[in-house]
């Protein structure tokens, strides 16, 4: 019984989920082992935001072995890489296929409302009727883009990590890259490896190393239990669930991807873009102070991750400790850029996303428009979020993450349709 | 290492954190406006006095009110009536700091014995005295020294500052841009 709804256009059923992602595929395969009646609504394919809202190099930051959702694993040969985005697709595709999921693709939610217990999620191909419903529609629905994108001329492009899919779309000139996430260091590189002279402002960021002492971080993180930190272990949750992901890429030559690996290629680092007056960009003084800030949380990170490994069984066969030069920050760096004079063509701002919930008719948002929740349980009976940045966990973040939320929410939600209306 | 009862750094770190979670409710009470007026004296002597502020929805008071002198060196032939504007800057970032790093401490169970900082600012006078047009009016930089003994380690002291600096105020205005508005009203 997986509650197939023999490709009905509307109806009524016990949980409606809201994506056909990772995170909407695997909340449908737990409420099928619980034989809850459900439909999948997708606004466009199964794994649509990977296929179509991800520039073309994007690789996951986790190895092949994290790669897996309740019930199923990647099954390759070659666990310590990293899946390439039709990788993914193809993976998300199979799980769906697998699962004989109950998706409805093409079916864009345009309102959830709720009603004397009831919810009703109208779509462009008619309405869902249901006392639950799983929002699963992605952390990454549209580019969170600063002010200061309005106050540049007209002869500078902007462009977002959303619309951007290699360097083949930018002009020649020179190329402002605006943060330093995982995205912006990525996307900084591969510009600058395409001939570009490539510029970082460099606000908050995590700063972490691809592999320490012989092994991939994420196993460190996995084995000593950070992947598991949950909501009770960090001191502001909030501040958490909004960090800049991790500067790391999942390449081949596993690539140590941080700011002195920037220098060291030529690419230069001025603070966080702040402003923009009289055809002159104004960066912040703070630079020194925001590496400085990611240096010795990496070395919280590392000393959490040695203290386990020496308490570790295998402690003798690992390599020795490491620690990573500091990150290398210029005297006094530049604060004020004439952006024409000095030949920018081109902004690109990865300073984070956000998701898209301006469907969703429920008083459930916060001031930030963010749904309110606890550990993916939302304020009004019946209504759960799920593949949001550390819902429950930091793994939460992750794809491999997913599955022990999905569990939890769907346990919940079978308590909760247990009670009589 | 000091444990939780005897770390004391004379910050209610309780009623910060209280104030922060009742704001994140209400926002609207974390709108502040602070003030300082000037009264010119003679020559390039002034007296600024700051008293009232607003804050928690309300007008509020400090407890008295305090003035600041503020002059130029005599080698700048004035009569160093008090500390030099731009000294007074310094005073504020490096009272901010300090601040926020006993608070951080404290809230971290770090008992601190002394902190002690020197700032130092260089600044090309060409800029205000109007001969070189590329030379700024303000500092080229600013450079703070924190000599601090404390319970902690290294790399936990370094911390301390690093967060202070990201929660500082005069850290901000004097690193970011800030818009300025200055109108008159005359009478001649």
């Amino acid at each position: 019984m997986t509650g197939r709804s023999n490709g009905q256009a509307s109806g009524t059923v016990d949980t409606i989920v809201i994506g056909a992602g990772h995170a909407g595929l695997a909340v449908s395969h737990c409420l099928a082992e619980r034989s809850i009646e459900h439909v999948v609504l997708e606004r466009g394919e199964v794994a649509n935001s990977w296929r179509h809202e991800r520039w073309d190099s994007l690789t996951l930051l986790t190895p092949n072995w994290q790669s897996r959702l309740p019930g199923y694993a990647y099954s390759g040969d070659d666990p310590d890489s990293f899946m390439t985005m039709p990788d993914v697709i193809q993976f998300i595709d199979d799980y769906a296929g697998l699962n004989d999921s109950p998706v409805h693709t093409q079916t864009t939610v345009e309102s959830v409302r709720h009603e004397s217990d009831a919810y009703t999620v109208a779509t462009n191909q008619g309405d869902w009727h249901s006392r639950s419903v799983v929002v699963a529609s992605g952390a990454c629905n549209l580019p969170s883009v600063p002010g200061v994108r309005e106050k540049l001329p007209d002869t500078i492009d902007t462009i977002t990590p959303h619309d951007y899919r290699n360097p083949g779309q930018l002009r020649n000139g020179k190329v402002l890259v605006v943060g330093a996430s995982a995205t912006g260091l990525q996307l900084a590189d591969e510009i600058h490896r395409s001939g570009r002279s490539v510029t970082i402002a460099v606000g908050e960021h995590v700063r972490m190393p691809r592999t320490y002492r012989g092994r991939d971080i994420q196993w460190w993180m996995h084995s000593a239990g950070v992947l598991d930190e949950g909501i009770e272990d960090v001191d502001d949750i909030n501040r958490a669930r909004n960090l800049p992901s991790p500067q790391l890429v999942g390449s081949h030559d596993k690539q140590i991807l941080d700011l002195n690996a920037m220098t060291d290629a030529g690419m230069k680092l001025f603070g966080r873009l702040m402003g923009f007056r009289d055809g002159i960009a104004q960066f912040s003084g703070s630079l020194k102070n925001v590496c400085a800030l990611a240096d010795l949380k990496m070395g919280r990170l590392l000393d959490t991750i040695d203290e386990w490994a020496a308490a570790s069984p295998d402690a003798a066969n690992f390599e020795p400790p490491e620690r990573f030069e500091r990150t290398r920050v210029d005297a006094a760096p530049c604060l004020e850029l004439d952006m024409g004079e000095e030949g920018f063509e081109t902004v690109l701002f990865a300073t984070g996303f956000r998701p898209d919930y301006t469907w969703l008719e429920i008083p459930v948002l916060d001031r930030k428009g963010k749904i309110q929740h606890d550990e993916g349980v939302a304020g009004v009976p019946g209504l759960y979020v799920i593949g949001l940045p550390f819902l429950r966990r930091r793994k939460s973040s992750f794809i491999h993450g997913t599955e022990d939320d999905a569990r939890y929410i769907t346990q919940h939600l079978e308590s909760f349709l247990s009670i009589p209306t | 290492m000091s444990d939780e009862t005897s770390v004391n750094n004379g910050v209610n770190v309780a009623a910060l954190l209280e104030a922060r979670e009742a704001l994140t409710e209400m926002p609207e009470a974390a709108q502040f406006k602070w003030r300082a007026s000037c009264n010119w004296e003679n020559g390039t002597h002034s007296s600024s006095t700051v008293e009232s502020f607003f804050g928690l929805g309300e007008e509020q008071k400090h407890v008295r009110e305090y003035s600041f002198d503020a002059d130029h060196p005599e080698i700048f032939a004035s009569e160093d009536k008090g500390a030099t504007p731009v000294e007074l800057v310094l005073v504020g970032l490096a009272s901010c700091l300090t601040a926020g790093i006993a608070a951080v401490a404290q809230n971290r169970e770090i008992q601190l014995k002394s902190v002690t900082a020197t700032l130092e600012a260089p600044m090309d006078i060409q800029g205000i005295l109007g001969i070189d047009s590329d030379v700024r009016n303000g500092f080229e930089g600013v450079s703070v020294n924190y000599k601090i003994d404390a319970d902690a380690s290294k790399e936990d002291i370094e911390a301390l500052v690093a967060q202070s600096q990201k929660r500082s105020a005069v850290f901000d205005i004097v690193t970011n841009p800030t818009n300025v508005t200055v109108e008159v009203n005359s009478t001649g």
